[in-house]
């Protein structure tokens, strides 16, 4: 069974390199493009991409979180230290020098404040992928969606396409400006190891593992605890699912958690417009020749 | 002929010199170039030009305002997301002549050509300014393809159809310089050209709409619509007709002495021509807006604050220009087809600004203060239209656009 699903998956990614080869070579550049990359309906995402269940009710807000992130990533020094509570004052968000920060709600349904952990959500099938034209993006087996600087020229499409608002761009760099987002510690869960915000995690609010078992785990508890939590996980099927899950006490919407996206992944939005590019390629020389050879001999009357 | 002038027109300086200073020598010629327009015209520049140094020595972050949240700014939303439309004029003339075979309208063709191109070439000057890593702008084409994106598309068409405009407008460059030969080979390729121009338009234009197609919680519901690649290529054929008879008329004011009398005698029949035309796809255009909102039963939306806007671009930015325009075809009034035109024009730059910037991130607090370009910006935007009115009208003083140059008379096509 597990050989199967292995033998379907490198099907369809042979497929895609296939299809994405035979566009460019094509001269499908010119033209258009394949709209067969991540949108294949039977391509569900890797199977053992890996994920990480927030529970918001867990969280304190000591933002230990962003201290390991910044220190794992060597990211510059914060502007207020670590362990200030006066950053809750306003809603921050990603930035070129955070890649994960905390903020503090107080919905009127919750006697204490929620605390929401934000950073790179890691798409199933991203938007920034779809939206990249350079392919600076790519989803790892591993769950990851990593950026490429090498190749990225700056467009900043990808940050217009996130729907979470993530990607956070270097807009004081003047030569070398590149997009900057959590990695999933890509680093070190390839390696074996976890992300370092979940390690860092004292109240083990935030749980490394299988993406599958963490929704199993979601499920439990919130059917262990039915009072405690609303039954919905977040990100199970937003935007087609993302690797980031999250299980609250109050409505997400509260929290700032986008409500109005899509079910479908994101790149479903434009199949329709990219399979039109055919079609005109095709329909528009042949009409617009027809055109001509019935006017050519025309008088230059109206 | 004397000697003189025979020596003078075989050296090669001599003629360069005499090509670009107009037959004038260079005292005569820089005593000519002091006017108020220029006076103006080289203070912006002059402050302009430095901010743009700025970006490049400081970053983005020093002169505009495109942030996280709004990552496109009025750089792009005027230079880009507005300016393509409105340089549909080289596709839809062309097209009208040499395709539709109107072709009483010859006259506005090169003009046509000339401010399509010229505006594609500033939306890349605009786009260069903006993006992150100005000489990487090649690798869509040659180093790393991204084919799911509509982007990617957009990238192909743009530099490709400038290429196209080039090649349809190197007729008037080689007549410039005499360059018989090759001019004939130049005149063969037009109706593959236009074919070509008319193929890349209509996928690019639309592909510039269809790239807000993957913001859709971001994008009000209003303005986002599965048409929006429709409403653009729509919009974009009335944005170009329109913006010819804008530059007609401007050309016919203020350089009317490059201007043969084909062209000015034509001109008020052929403007209200264009206007007709105009009229009619901006009717189609009005209807499938409405269209747009029925499909995706958004009717309750309109009784809201961006409802009320929506409102006034359809009706004050759309329906009134067509009836502007149908009034003045039918009176046969050339001057109130030009009103209705530079009203539809703001009408489209209306729309796209909506879309890329107004509208765009309309849920996020804060957003008005996000939409209002700052200081530094503005002024980067006014001096690069600057510089482009002032190559654009060096081009017209030079070469036969506005004129049919009397050693190459038309040729069938």
């Amino acid at each position: 069974m597990e050989k199967a699903r292995d033998g379907g998956k490198k099907g369809t990614v042979s497929r895609r390199q296939l299809l994405q080869g035979l566009a460019v070579a094509g001269g499908a550049a010119i033209i258009g493009t394949s709209t067969e990359v991540f949108a294949d309906g039977k391509f569900s995402g890797w199977p053992d991409r890996r994920g990480m269940l927030t529970d918001l009710t867990e969280c304190v807000g000591c933002r230990s979180c962003e201290k390991a992130c910044n220190e794992a990533n060597r990211l510059p020094g914060p502007e207020v230290p670590f362990d200030e509570k006066s950053v809750f004052e306003r809603k921050r968000r990603p930035t070129a020098s955070a890649y994960t920060v905390v903020n503090r709600y107080e919905p009127k349904s919750s006697d204490k404040p929620l605390y929401r952990k934000v950073q790179c959500n890691h798409c199933n099938e991203p938007s920034c992928a779809a939206a990249c034209p350079v392919k600076a993006y790519t989803k790892t087996p591993e769950g990851s969606v990593l950026y490429n600087a090498d190749v990225c020229f700056g467009c900043r499409y990808c940050m217009v396409a996130c729907p979470f608002y993530v990607p956070a761009y270097d807009y004081d760099s003047a030569l070398e400006p590149k997009i900057v987002k959590c990695t999933l510690c890509y680093g070190r869960i390839s390696k074996g190891g976890i992300p370092a915000c979940a390690e860092a995690c004292p109240a083990g609010a935030v749980t490394f593992g299988k993406r599958s078992d963490l929704i199993k785990l979601a499920r439990n508890k919130i059917r262990k605890n039915p009072d405690k939590y609303i039954d919905r996980i977040y990100g199970e099927y937003e935007v087609g699912g993302t690797s980031w899950l999250y299980i609250s006490s109050v409505p997400f919407d509260q929290l700032d958690y986008p409500n109005n996206i899509p079910e479908k992944p994101l790149v479903e939005q434009t199949k329709g417009f990219l399979s039109a590019v055919p079609m005109v390629l095709t329909i528009w020389p042949a009409l617009l020749t027809m055109c001509y050879a019935a006017t050519r001999n025309k008088e230059g009357k109206e | 002929m004397n000697d003189e002038t025979i020596a003078k027109a075989e050296s090669f300086p001599a003629r360069f010199t005499d090509k670009l200073l107009m037959g004038m020598s260079w005292a005569e010629y820089s005593k000519k170039l002091i006017t108020p327009f220029n006076i103006v015209a080289m203070i912006i520049l002059c402050v302009g030009f430095p901010l743009i140094g700025l970006r490049f020595y400081k970053g983005l972050a020093a002169v505009t305002h495109s942030s996280n949240e709004y990552p496109w700014s009025i750089l792009l939303g005027w230079g880009l997301f507005a300016g393509v439309p409105l340089s549909a004029t080289g596709y839809v003339m062309a097209t009208t002549v040499y395709i539709l075979g109107y072709k009483k309208y010859h006259p506005l063709v090169r003009l046509g050509v000339l401010t399509g191109f010229m505006g594609y070439l500033f939306a890349v000057i605009y786009l260069l300014i903006d993006i992150g890593r100005p000489w990487r702008i090649y690798y869509p084409m040659a180093v790393s393809y991204g084919p799911t994106s509509v982007l990617f598309l957009v990238a192909w068409h743009v530099s490709t159809y400038l290429t196209v405009q080039l090649l349809e407008f190197s007729p008037a460059i080689l007549e410039w310089i005499r360059a018989q030969r090759v001019r004939k080979w130049a005149i063969l390729i037009t109706i593959a050209m236009t074919i070509a121009g008319v193929i890349l338009s209509t996928l690019h234009q639309s592909a510039l709409g269809a790239l807000f197609l993957l913001a859709p919680g971001k994008v009000h519901p209003l303005w986002y619509s599965t048409f929006i690649p429709v409403f653009n290529f729509i919009s974009s054929i009335f944005g170009g007709l329109c913006m010819v008879i804008a530059v007609s008329t401007v050309c016919a004011r203020w350089l009317r002495d490059k201007a043969d009398d084909t062209f000015l005698s034509n001109l008020d029949p052929l403007t209200v021509g264009l206007g007709k035309a105009a009229a009619v796809v901006m009717f189609v255009y009005f209807v499938l807006k409405l269209i747009g909102v029925a499909h995706d039963d958004n009717w309750a939306l309109l009784g809201t604050g961006y409802g009320y806007w929506f409102l006034v671009e359809i009706f004050l930015f759309v329906a009134l220009p067509v009836v502007t325009l149908s009034v003045g075809v039918k009176k046969n009034s050339a001057g109130l087809v030009r009103f209705g035109a530079f009203h539809a024009i703001a009408g489209i730059i209306l729309n796209r600004l909506n879309l890329s910037i107004i509208t765009f991130n309309y849920n996020l607090p804060d957003h008005f203060h996000h939409i209002v370009p700052p200081a530094k910006e503005a002024l980067i935007v006014l001096s690069i239209i600057t510089f482009h009115i002032l190559l654009f009208r060096w081009i017209l003083n030079r070469m036969p656009v506005l004129r049919e140059d009397p050693d190459f008379p038309e040729e069938d096509h």
